[in-house]
């Protein structure tokens, strides 16, 4: 997918996870290097509501035709929504990554206090572009 | 990717946009640019062209290549006319599966042999032995002389045709024509293929593969064909329930356990695992390859285990399981006892720790329909 850039308000992780925060609420989702890289999505499992994630931690799997990819929490949080329409249409994660293929939104932990150790957008550029080189 | 290695069609996956990896040690695609589900809804549809260069092939000859074959292999090849492909399991004395293989006869007394491309090396040499019996009886390993295409699809006959003046019709199904002109290269032409669906595949030597692809991507453009990687062809087959080794067969595995027991022979001479499979067949099977949906959600995968329908003892494993394009159905073959192999029962596959609903089903989970002859 050219054309598709990376957010600025969103922060990023080194396993390709995004968040996007707003106040103590965190919406996260996979970004668009990740998507490519997995293929067609036909299966997602996202965590129950409710359920504590750590950072860093998995937290579900999206699943490609091929693979099964473990999906890691960008921060620290309790669950609050889940993107139910992934359930019959995970392949939203391949059409629209940033956006209508968002995975879960959490309540932040200790004020977001996990959040500096991302990566913002240019950061994460550099990174995506440096993975991209390497495959 | 230095070391590995290349089929004589690598410049073609570069060409057409191939996400090239290291499959074995051979360099090539598990999928082009559009995926493996448009790849396999295409093959269905129309047509998919394969390079299946990698396949192992040994030619025999000589003073007795039936009898050398036949004690190789379980199936009875002897009643194989020229121009007649057989497949047939290849067994060690435990009756257990060394590798499945199809046959071709090329002549009265010389056969094509066509082997997975990973137990090349060891089937060689487990056929090497086997030949030291057989004095004056000859086996030569063409794999690297020799480049495979695969055109599949109900597009695929229409398409080949264009490029030869043999009647394709003329070959039936498992039937091959040796010596046949396609695109100005003499290749060897069969009506087989991995997928389920009509279609040929197309033995040549490694310096025509180039001009062979070319020419049926060519003649295919206006009828839709595409080049598809081991992606869709891994779901291809498993749709059509075709067993692979190193899933549904291996060593520990029988070809009757397998459900491949129309392919096992009891009507010929002695052969490598006679004993052992007319024994297992006598006492009844302990396991069977069944087909199993899934109803909780969640997709099976090679090696889960498989669990009774509580969840509780765990009662077999998984060979191959995947979403199905096709049918659009998370769906599994497995080993299970039995007396849970009936249509209907109820189990669960572990999947990440918990264990999620399924049942089994009829196989093949998919049959295309066979034009009814005229």
């Amino acid at each position: 997918m050219s054309g598709v850039s990376f957010p600025k308000e969103f922060k990023y992780t080194k396993t390709h996870e995004w968040i996007m925060v707003t106040g103590g609420t965190g919406r996260v989702g996979l970004t668009n290097y990740a998507q490519d890289h997995l293929g067609e999505i036909v299966f997602v499992e996202l965590p129950e509501v409710g359920a504590m994630v750590k950072q860093g931690d998995t937290f579900g799997v999206v699943e490609s035709v091929k693979a099964v990819s473990d999906c890691y929490a960008p921060a620290s949080g309790k669950v609050t929504k889940v993107n139910e329409k992934l359930n019959d249409s995970p392949e939203l994660i391949n059409k629209d990554p940033h956006g209508e293929g968002w995975l879960f939104e959490m309540e932040l932990a200790s004020a977001g206090a996990d959040l500096p150790s991302l990566m913002d957008q240019p950061a994460y550029e550099k990174f995506e572009a440096e993975a991209g080189a390497e495959h | 990717m230095a070391e590995l290695k290349k089929t004589p069609l690598y410049d073609m996956h570069v060409k057409y946009g191939g996400n090239v990896v290291d499959f074995g040690g051979w360099a090539l695609s598990v999928h082009f640019p559009t995926g493996i589900i448009n790849e396999h809804k295409t093959t269905r549809e129309r047509a998919g062209l394969f390079d299946v260069s990698h396949m192992g092939e040994f030619r025999v000859k000589g003073k007795d290549p039936l009898g050398f074959i036949q004690k190789c292999v379980v199936n009875d090849i002897g009643k194989g006319v020229i121009g007649q492909c057989i497949y047939s399991p290849l067994c060690y004395p435990s009756g257990g599966a060394v590798d499945d293989l199809i046959t071709y006869r090329l002549g009265e007394k010389e056969w094509l042999i066509v082997v997975n491309a990973a137990n090349m090396e060891k089937d060689w040499a487990w056929m090497s032995d086997v030949l030291k019996g057989f004095p004056g009886t000859t086996m030569v390993n063409e794999s690297y002389d020799t480049a495979e295409l695969a055109l599949q699809g109900p597009r695929a006959e229409e398409i080949l045709q264009k490029l030869t003046q043999t009647d394709l019709k003329s070959i039936g199904y498992y039937h091959c024509r040796d010596n046949v002109t396609v695109a100005g290269s003499k290749t060897l032409v069969s009506r087989t293929g991995y997928t389920g669906e009509d279609g040929f595949e197309v033995f040549s030597a490694p310096q025509d593969a180039i001009a062979l692809w070319e020419a049926m991507m060519t003649a295919g453009k206006p009828l839709g064909v595409i080049p598809i990687g081991l992606g869709a062809r891994d779901t291809l087959r498993f749709e059509a329930c075709m067993p692979l080794y190193g899933q549904e067969l291996d060593a520990e595995r029988t070809p009757l356990e397998a459900g491949l027991g129309r392919f096992v022979s009891f009507d010929k001479g002695d052969y490598i695992g006679r004993e052992a499979l007319w024994a297992q067949k006598e006492k009844g099977l302990q396991r069977k390859l069944v087909g199993i949906e899934m109803v909780g959600r969640g997709i099976p995968r090679h090696g889960y285990p498989v669990l009774d329908a509580e969840g509780k003892k765990e009662i077999g494993y998984v060979t191959t399981g995947s979403y199905c394009p096709s049918l659009e159905r998370n769906l599994g073959c497995a080993y299970v006892p039995t007396a849970m192999a009936q249509v209907g029962q109820k189990l669960s596959v572990g999947i990440r720790g918990k264990a999620v609903e399924a049942v089994v089903v009829k196989k093949p989970f998919y049959k295309r329909v066979r034009p009814t002859k005229a």
